[in-house]
């Protein structure tokens, strides 16, 4: 379905990064994600980064154009919303390391949190560029999460990229399930880090999308269509799209090294 | 068990369901897909002579199951990129169909020129589209301009030509009969009907582009209706475009006298699973009816109908 909302809240989460909270009926559960349209704009994909109730929310980051002018929508603007659309994530492993780096944590928060509903113990591998823009840090400590962090300047937890210590994890934890969402490059890395120990893995994929109905093409990943097939892929899913972690496609259509 | 095969325009093909232009038709991988699901062939999303991202978002808007508006604005890689998604289509076994636009005759036939050179199995002209400023119904609109368009291109290349015509005019069928006399070796029909959807909240239209085009089960009986008259005024091939979901949409258009039929929007609402289900359908269904073959169904409607008979009263 569609609706056009009321922003009843608006946080800012990090200092490129902001959520939106807007009624909005739907049943929607983690991993889905709905077209947001801000009007006289764009309308872009976005993960529910707040899945329950009617309350739900978009957390947004600056990544291009309309997503940086998003940053300044204020509470009581009007915007489009429609779907749930997609997968979701199966909250019932036991043990659970996620690793999240840039936006990713918005697909990823409320998925920990039924997780954590279920009683399953949960071990984050959070990344950024510096430490004011970790996503999610407070909202993951406040489920019961252990976090563990990483920055590309050492302003917060290990200096380098999140695959260093989720890497490590992997060698010495003992989990049921890897869930990861990011930068593709990171997730490639972590799927094939989590292979080398034999874990399935959940990977919350990104492509361009235009229709969410499985229809145009736009998101074409392989044998998949994002929009439909995904969001949340297996790493045996992701092994026969031989694009995953090397192109991806543009607007047009065409395909471009990521 | 009825013969589901099909002759068109010199290609066989194993059911009559064609896989409509501009749906899973960006990737080759997608184009494989539709094969592998049953599809009798599959017809390319629209390219052009440069790669094109299309009109902003949004670019959809879906009515529950019974229509979809769309402006996509013609996004394409262009043809240049174009020759891998076919050769990974053709790996796969599909019969493939490269749909083209342009804005005038000279660049149709440069086109044309350079999809034949990927191995495809025919051309269908987008002379159609809607709501693409410079192509489609802006260039395809008149009998002259189809006409013209297609001369140009039947004179370039060796393959079947097939001109997709537009139903947003007073009489479609002459726009086919001019296609005929021009060369092509069939006719589809119909492309997307103009449309339009405001949202009253934001009082605006709900497209960026504002206009769009309707298809899906909504515009059944539009198509139904073209395909009908234009059978009685040309003598080449049909292809029936518009709202089929069942076998029996799909049966109407073969008796309204179509000899393929092509499939969109029902995918958007259905999965690809959609064609395996209509191919069986269909088969059920002329046993059921004691016809031998789908083309034993083609243009029975028209049966003791007179030339009155085929226009509205
Ligand atoms: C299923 C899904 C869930 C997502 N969830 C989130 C989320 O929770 N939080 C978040 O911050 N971001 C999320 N994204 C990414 C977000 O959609 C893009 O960052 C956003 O579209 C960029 O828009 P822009 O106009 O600012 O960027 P542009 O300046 O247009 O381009 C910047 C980048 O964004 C990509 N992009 C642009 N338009 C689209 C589009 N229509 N669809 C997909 N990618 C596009 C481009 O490929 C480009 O790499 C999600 C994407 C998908 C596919
Ligand atoms: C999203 C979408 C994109 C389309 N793109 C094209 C296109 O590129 N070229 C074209 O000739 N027709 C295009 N069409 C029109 C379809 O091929 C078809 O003629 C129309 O949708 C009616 O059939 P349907 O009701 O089965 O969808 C498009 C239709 C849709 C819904
Ligand atoms: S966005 Fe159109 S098929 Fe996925």
């Amino acid at each position: 379905m569609r609706a056009v909302v009321r922003v009843e809240e608006r946080v800012a989460e990090t200092p490129t990064t902001v959520t939106l909270r807007f009624r909005y009926e739907p049943d929607a559960s983690p991993g889905q994600f709905v077209m947001v349209w801000l009007p006289d704009d764009d309308e872009l994909p976005m993960s529910l980064s707040y899945t329950r109730g009617t309350l739900k929310g978009v957390t947004i980051k600056a990544m291009g154009e309309t997503t940086r002018r998003s940053l300044g929508i204020a509470p009581g603007q009007r915007i489009g919303i429609r779907g749930p659309y997609g997968n979701c994530f199966d909250p019932t492993p036991r043990r659970i390391l996620v690793v999240a780096g840039g936006s990713g944590s918005a697909v990823l928060a409320p998925a920990v949190e039924a997780a954590r509903a279920l009683g399953g113990e949960v071990t984050v591998a959070l990344g950024a560029t510096t430490a004011p823009e970790l996503l999610f840090r407070e909202r993951f400590e406040a489920m019961g999460a252990r976090l563990v962090l990483a920055t590309d300047d050492g302003s917060a937890g290990e200096k380098g990229f999140v695959t260093g210590p989720a890497e490590r994890l992997l060698r010495e934890g003992s989990f049921d399930a890897v869930w990861t969402c990011g930068p593709e490059v990171m997730m490639r890395k972590v799927v094939s880090a989590a292979g080398a120990v034999g874990l399935p893995v959940r990977c919350s994929v990104e492509r361009h999308m235009k229709c969410a109905l499985g229809m145009c093409d736009a998101c074409a990943l392989g044998p998949f269509h994002v929009c439909v097939d995904g969001p949340v892929f297996t790493d045996r899913q992701l092994a026969s799209a031989e694009d995953f972690g090397r192109f991806h496609r543009d607007a047009s259509g065409r395909r471009r090294p990521l | 068990m009825a013969d589901l095969s099909v002759d068109l325009a010199g290609l066989r093909l194993r059911n009559p369901f064609l896989l409509a232009s501009g749906v899973w038709g960006e990737s080759g991988e997608s184009l494989a897909g539709a094969h592998r699901a049953g599809a009798g062939g599959v017809v390319t999303k629209s390219i052009g002579s440069v790669g094109r991202p299309g009109y902003p978002n949004p670019t959809i808007e879906s009515y529950d199951g019974w229509g979809l508006l769309n402006a996509m604005g013609l996004p394409n890689p262009g043809i240049d990129e174009y020759p891998q998604e076919i050769a990974a289509a053709r790996a796969a076994g599909a019969t493939v169909i490269g749909s083209i636009f342009g804005a005038d005759p000279g660049e149709f036939a440069d086109l044309a020129r350079k999809m034949a050179a990927t191995g495809v199995a025919a051309l269908e002209l987008n002379l159609s589209c809607p709501h693409a400023e410079g192509y489609g119904t802006e260039v395809g609109g008149t009998p002259a301009e189809v006409g013209a368009i297609v001369r140009e291109v039947v004179r370039a290349v060796r393959l079947p030509v097939i001109a997709k015509i537009t139903p947003n005019t007073s009489d479609p069928a002459a726009l086919a009969e001019a296609a005929e006399r021009a060369g092509a070796s069939a006719v589809s029909a119909i492309n997307t009907v103009r449309a339009l959807a405001i949202d009253v909240r934001l009082a605006r239209p709900v497209l960026a582009h504002g206009l769009g085009g309707l298809s899906g089960r909504a515009i059944k009986p539009v198509g139904l209706a073209c395909v009908y008259q234009i059978f009685s005024r040309i003598s080449i091939p049909l292809v029936g475009v518009g709202g089929i979901s069942t076998a029996e949409d799909a049966l109407e258009y073969l008796m309204a006298g179509a000899r393929a039929v092509e499939v969109g929007t029902a995918v958007a609402f259905e999965g690809i699973g959609v064609f395996g289900r209509l191919a069986s359908g269909l088969s059920v269904l002329l046993d059921e009816l004691g016809l031998g073959s789908a083309r034993e169904a083609v243009g029975l409607a028209h049966r003791g109908a007179g030339r009155g008979a085929a226009s509205p009263a």
